[in-house]
């Protein structure tokens, strides 16, 4: 739903303007991280690691998460 | 007592050759046909996959010194350590974008720093030299901790003489040969080293956080051992968990880290030497990788806790060198000859950056200084050879920081760096969005925030060591006239002050109409690609006749 938009093919360059609504998602990962309610407690603990730590890991997963959905869905079109 | 270290040595040194070795063959990798040129000496050919730009911008950001002083902060202070973490991961969301559009934008016009963009977008030679000067006077002390990572090892295995030239000789040798295959090869060097460095790297790491918990009784005892600690020790900031009046500081010093890192000359130097957009989209995906290792890796200090650890004395008569925290944890928990693998993985993990953030630097230099104020007409060849004898000089300067002042004197430099790169934002981040910004309000707003930033990291003072002035980067809301013990990352404070300043002269410069220069650039250039026609004819690669070998 991101990528047709028609006026793309009128000119010779038809890449990606790096404008797309997909993008808004990578502030998911650049907010979470940074909100201390979330992961500043000591349980539940996973593996011996108190909650402070294997979440903030876990944000790891996230971070990756959106920016390849994001690169997946703004790729050029012709790439695919 | 370095016989007791002998076959660690021997496994460091070994190791240490085979990628000194590597350094001086690049050259030959991926040769051009041309190497007097900046884009093939300072840029590698701007022509590296995605792999390889995997490996050589993650063995730039994620240096030596960071993996020898995140466990060992863990260590003193506890989960105020752990900030390299959220640091990491909010870095690649937030440039994802930015970057392409900085790649797109050199690649089009051929700039080789962030300094070249600068001067081309705002048309003013004065913003670009600050630019420049920052990223220098940033990255300078940032070499020289490179060179703090490789003591640290040095000193653990006993490698350490009665004077002060017996002491850092080991150094001087390895930065010379550093600094040879640098001469050399450019950044093809640091690339191919990168390979060893981080699979080093890797192997020791997963090594250590699976037969390292095993040993000391699993992860749970490893954190209650720290808790104990902590709660034991009188000092108010630590603990395994953060407290009241330091998560400010913890977000701050996160998100204002991670802001500034793209903004470091050699962090720039790794992505423009990529060869096409979708190389650095792909490598914001793929470089928390890394991440996950400095986690693992800041929890050493922990395990280092566990250990009971004690860490080597310092410079001074009375101190502690916590940053030998690692080595010796390495030292006792590990057979001889893995711990000497592990000490060259941090050895050889200094060359990496140490070579990316000189050549980094003599771009700069090259581009900005010497082409723009000393010889206009500098051919490319006279470029690359200015920067090649530039990134020896940088070179001899980090070591003369090592060796004739206290090491505490780089670590307090790098702290100032961080807030001082953060200054560059508005010209340079910034400057890729909008040109709304004139040119003469972001040079004063540069002006207003060094010196904010600068007084409030004299005003900050650590009473448990004594120090009154640049202690660290955490700023007592207090200071203000709010009534809290809350802290706040220095440079957060005074990128702001900069802006406002920036932006509020810019009305003011618009409504006098005061002179604003010629953009440079067209708004399509932010988006151009690999095989995109080149504004600047740049290198001549595509030229035919350039193709005939020369005889």
């Amino acid at each position: 739903m991101a990528a047709p938009e028609p006026e793309a093919p009128t000119t010779a360059r038809s890449r990606a303007k790096d404008h797309s609504p997909w993008n808004w998602l990578l502030f998911l990962p650049i907010v979470v991280p940074l909100i201390p309610a979330f992961f500043n407690a000591d349980s539940p603990r996973l593996f011996g690691f108190p909650r402070f730590y294997w979440l903030q890991l876990a944000w790891i997963i996230l971070g990756v998460a959106t920016t390849t959905l994001v690169y997946q869905m703004t790729k050029k079109r012709g790439d695919r | 007592m370095w016989r007791d270290h002998l076959t660690e040595i021997i496994v460091f040194t070994l190791l240490f050759l085979l990628v000194s070795a590597m350094g001086f063959v690049a050259a030959r990798w991926r040769a051009p046909r041309d190497m007097a040129h900046l884009d093939e000496w300072g840029l590698g050919g701007r022509n590296f996959g995605g792999w390889i730009t995997w490996f050589l911008v993650g063995g730039d950001l994620y240096t030596a010194y960071t993996f020898v002083a995140v466990p060992a902060l863990i260590f003193g202070a506890g989960a105020m350590g752990f900030f390299a973490v959220p640091y990491t991961i909010v870095i690649y969301p937030m440039v994802f974008l930015v970057l392409c559009r900085l790649w797109s934008v050199s690649h089009r016009h051929g700039y080789v720093t962030p300094a070249d963009f600068v001067r081309n977008r705002f048309d003013s030679p004065i913003l670009a030299l600050l630019v420049a000067i920052t990223g220098i006077v940033a990255t300078m002390p940032y070499i020289a901790l490179q060179l703090v990572g490789i003591e640290s090892v040095l000193k653990t295995m006993g490698v350490t003489g009665d004077n002060a030239l017996a002491r850092h000789l080991p150094i001087i040798i390895a930065f010379a040969i550093l600094a040879a295959y640098t001469y050399q090869s450019g950044l093809r060097a640091p690339a191919l080293i990168a390979f060893v460095k981080d699979s080093l790297i890797y192997i020791v790491i997963l090594v250590a956080v699976i037969y390292l918990p095993y040993k000391l009784g699993g992860w749970g005892s490893i954190f209650d051992a720290a808790d104990a600690k902590f709660k034991a020790s009188p000092a108010p900031g630590d603990g395994i968990l953060l407290n009241a009046n330091n998560q400010l500081q913890y977000v701050t010093l996160a998100f204002g880290s991670a802001l500034a890192l793209f903004l470091y000359p050699h962090s720039i130097t790794g992505v423009l030497a990529s060869r096409n957009r979708d190389v650095i989209k792909r490598n914001m995906s793929a470089l928390p990788a890394y991440s996950l290792l400095l986690g693992l890796i800041a929890l050493l200090g922990y395990m280092a806790i566990a250990a009971k650890v004690k860490p080597l004395p310092g410079a001074s008569a009375g101190s502690v060198d916590s940053n030998t925290v690692v080595p010796l944890l390495f030292d006792q928990q590990f057979p001889d000859w893995f711990a000497g693998v592990a000490y060259a993985a941090i050895g050889i993990g200094a060359l990496v950056p140490a070579a990316i953030m000189s050549i980094a630097a003599a771009n700069l230099f090259t581009r900005n200084i010497y082409k723009e104020y000393l010889k206009r007409d500098a051919s490319p060849a006279q470029e690359a050879q200015i920067s090649k004898i530039t990134s020896l000089l940088v070179k001899v300067g980090a070591l003369a920081f090592i060796i004739f002042l206290d090491p505490q004197f780089s670590i307090d430099l790098q702290l100032i760096g961080g807030v001082i790169i953060l200054q560059t934002l508005p010209a340079v981040a910034l400057g890729l969005y909008t040109r709304w910004f004139h040119r003469g309000a972001l040079i004063a707003g540069w002006v207003a925030g060094m010196g904010m930033g600068m007084w409030m990291l004299y005003q900050i003072g650590n009473p448990a060591t004594g120090k009154k002035h640049f202690a660290g980067s955490a700023f007592p809301l207090s200071e203000f006239g709010f009534d809290t013990k809350k802290t706040i990352y220095v440079g957060i404070v005074a990128v702001l002050v900069n802006l406002a300043v920036a932006a509020l002269l810019t009305l003011v410069l618009r409504a006098a109409k005061v002179a604003d220069g010629v953009d440079g650039t067209t708004p399509d250039d932010y988006f151009a690609d690999e095989g995109d026609p080149r504004v600047t004819p740049g290198t001549e690669r595509d030229a035919d006749s350039a193709r005939e070998p020369v005889a």
